[in-house]
């Protein structure tokens, strides 16, 4: 294979993986923001928990890697309604100051809960045989975890697509992002729709943070370290938009990619330089309603 | 009853008289304890408590009072601030800890000013200790290990080519130089160059390793803060299939601290680093520290190089209690009694050297392996003793 398919291939496949992981922990507060403009800033310590709750399961309980994950994102989801329910609540009317003050808090008081118990040492997690190495695909060959993440992000694609544009529930979220009022005097309950959304986003987020232990090793800092990347996205992609959250994703993982490939002197500037230009042409984000 | 009275007032006399004379000795600490490093802090920070533990009764009459503060993230802002609340606030006599080189650059000013004395138990940036004559290092430059692995991964490890890796900040061009330096000089030639980002969040180290695989050089030489870094390149070496592919990776210690490496499973194995410290080394004072981290911190729980170095400055520090008597108000007078400091620690033989107020130490080649104990070990293939700082020594660089 010629050099320069050869590289262009590598970044493509990597800025993919990459950007299947951004989707997947950022969907879940793209949604929640649309749906009830609500800043929550804690989405970062729903996926650390998640992180943590996989680490758990597979070192302490020998479970595999896989069905970690998914017990994880359920078992974060479920412990996220609460929260929803008594704490995020109290503040839906309230300005976004005071959101973006309880939910950062709220992260803070996460990492402090995860340092007490489990140290600051980066977590890591013995992965299944399957998903060491590399797979070859005839050409080529390519790392399996990272063949992996993009299996899975786009198998999520497909459900999150279906459910959000053939089911009814799905039909009812897009309502309530475009008309809050209307929705509701057509008789949707928008306050447990949020509920559903908010437990399927911090799932989602968990999922994301289980998989990001490979990427990038878990601290508890996790929590606010990435929490900037993940804004980022929602920003771009737009508030409450999944095509958009995709969008963003592809664009930011691959051009991310791409500059840290070719470019490395420059560093961390591609994926802001990419930010303020999409943001200067639509300030809404890709699919935000302006 | 009145010979009573006077015997009390005697005894009274006495005690007070003693304790004027013992003094408390202020010690403000300051480590990373918040963020992604902050590990790294704790390695240093039991290490210091478990010298103080042990070896209080050592100073008596005198005591020494540990103020910790939080060094916060690797940029250095934190640090001075909270620094200069210890010198001007808390009026402690001298400031240790530092894992951070920026920190240290930061504050430079502050320690000449305040001549209150920095003894630096970690940042290795090489040109720290030329920045105050206040400054004294118990750690190591990063020319320690680097400057020696140029020379090694030429002649002994059979790299011809390199690429070089590291975290986009003081030690990582500091490192890489070193490198660098020995590495051409030996006959070695540097292919590719690779800032790996800031030090603040571990990156997706993919691309740019996948970068180093597609160049295919003889080996990569990567430099990384020893904390979540470098389980992560760890991790990306491991799964882009580098040694397979025929790319070595060397580096110095940093790539593969003691507390982290069981975690970095068969990736790690074959790595070469060069040293100062691993668990394994066989001296008597490492193995009854191990024994003595173990009985306070628990079987799974490791001391590292960090740990070993923080041991060795708590050490120089209470020697230096006992040598001026407690009396620390002079930082002059403290860094004098540092000069020539010598000891066996964990590390072996240590020493400060008086005309560059940096440590003098043994560096050791080693490779990773899998003991039959199943666990990950340290193999020491060869050992350079008495190294100094080569930048200083050189005079290269900024060590001008």
């Amino acid at each position: 294979m010629p050099h320069v398919v050869n590289i262009a291939v590598s970044i493509l496949f990597d800025g993919l993986a990459y950007s299947m992981f951004l989707f997947i922990t950022a969907v879940g507060l793209s949604v929640t923001m649309g749906l009830m403009g609500f800043v929550n800033l804690a989405h970062g310590a729903f996926a650390m928990c998640g992180g943590y709750f996989v680490v758990t399961l597979t070192r302490s309980f020998g479970i595999g890697f896989v069905p970690s994950l998914a017990i994880a994102s359920v078992a974060v989801g479920i412990i996220s309604v609460p929260f929803e329910r008594y704490l995020y609540r109290q503040l839906y009317k309230s300005s976004d100051l005071e959101q973006v003050l309880l939910t950062i808090g709220l992260a803070f008081m996460a990492i402090a809960t995860f340092t007490y118990f489990y140290g600051p040492i980066p977590k890591s997690v013995p992965l299944p045989d399957w998903l060491q190495g590399d797979v070859n695909l005839g050409f080529r060959a390519f790392p399996s975890y990272r063949a992996f993440l993009i299996v899975l992000g786009v198998a999520l694609i497909s459900v999150l697509w279906y459910a959000f544009e053939r089911t009814n529930i799905g039909a009812k979220i897009r309502a309530a992002v475009d008309n809050r009022r209307m929705a509701e005097s057509v008789g949707i309950n928008v306050d447990r729709l949020f509920t559903l959304t908010f437990a399927l986003g911090s799932g989602l987020a968990a999922l994301g943070g289980g998989l990001a232990i490979q990427l990038f090793g878990l601290t508890p800092s996790f929590a606010v370290i990435y929490l900037v990347l993940f804004l980022i996205v929602v920003a771009v992609g737009g508030l409450g938009s999944l095509k958009g959250t995709l969008l963003a994703a592809l664009v930011l993982g691959i051009f991310d990619t791409t500059g840290k490939y070719l470019l490395a002197d420059a560093g961390g500037f591609f994926i802001y330089f990419v930010v303020v230009v999409v943001l200067l042409i639509k300030p809404a984000g890709f699919y935000g309603r302006e | 009853m009145k010979i009573f009275r006077w015997l009390g007032l005697a005894a009274l006399a006495v005690a007070v008289g003693g304790s004027a004379q013992a003094a408390n000795v202020k010690v403000g600490v300051v480590l990373p304890f918040s963020g992604p490093n902050a590990d790294l802090g704790h390695q240093i920070d039991k290490a210091f408590d478990l010298y103080v533990k042990l070896h209080a009764k050592d100073i008596a009459p005198h005591t020494v009072e540990i103020i910790k503060r939080d060094e916060g993230p690797p940029t250095g802002a934190v640090a001075k601030t909270v620094t200069t609340e210890l010198i001007t606030n808390d009026k402690v006599q001298l400031v240790t800890g530092f894992v951070f080189s920026p920190s240290s650059i930061a504050l430079a000013p502050v320690i000449t000013q305040s001549k209150v004395p920095m003894i630096i138990a970690n940042a290795g940036t090489a040109w720290i200790t030329d920045l105050s004559p206040y400054i004294v290092r118990f750690s190591f430059s990063m020319w320690h290990p680097a400057y020696p692995m140029g020379a090694y991964a030429y002649d002994k490890v059979g790299c011809k080519t390199a690429a070089v890796a590291y975290t986009d900040f003081p030690p990582g061009k500091d490192s890489v130089e070193a490198f660098t330096t020995g590495f051409t000089k030996a006959g070695g030639k540097v292919t590719l160059s690779i800032p790996m980002g800031p030090p603040t969040q571990v990156p997706d180290f993919t691309p740019f390793l996948q970068r180093v695989k597609d160049a295919h050089p003889d080996c990569l030489y990567g430099f990384i803060p020893s904390g979540a870094h470098a389980a992560g390149i760890m991790k990306a070496y491991g799964e882009l299939g580098l040694r397979k592919a025929g790319v070595k990776l060397i580096g110095p210690m940093d790539l593969v601290p003691d507390n982290k490496l069981q975690d970095m499973g068969d990736a790690a194995i074959g790595t070469i680093v060069m040293g100062h410290y691993a668990r394994d080394l066989d001296n008597a004072e490492n193995k009854a520290f191990n024994a003595e981290w173990h009985k306070a911190y628990g079987p799974d729980s490791y001391p590292d190089f960090m740990s070993a170095a923080g041991w060795d400055t708590m050490h120089a520090i209470f020697d230096t209690v006992k040598k001026l008597d407690g009396n620390l108000s002079d930082g002059a007078k403290v860094v004098d009694a540092m000069k020539g400091w010598s000891a066996n620690g964990p590390r072996g033989h240590v020493m400060i050297d008086p005309a560059t107020r940096d440590i003098v130490e043994d560096e050791h080649a080693m490779e990773i392996y899998r003991k039959p104990d199943g666990k990950l070990g340290e193999k020491v293939l060869a050992t350079t003793t008495a190294v100094k700082d080569e930048c200083k020594v050189l005079k290269v660089g900024r060590c001008k």
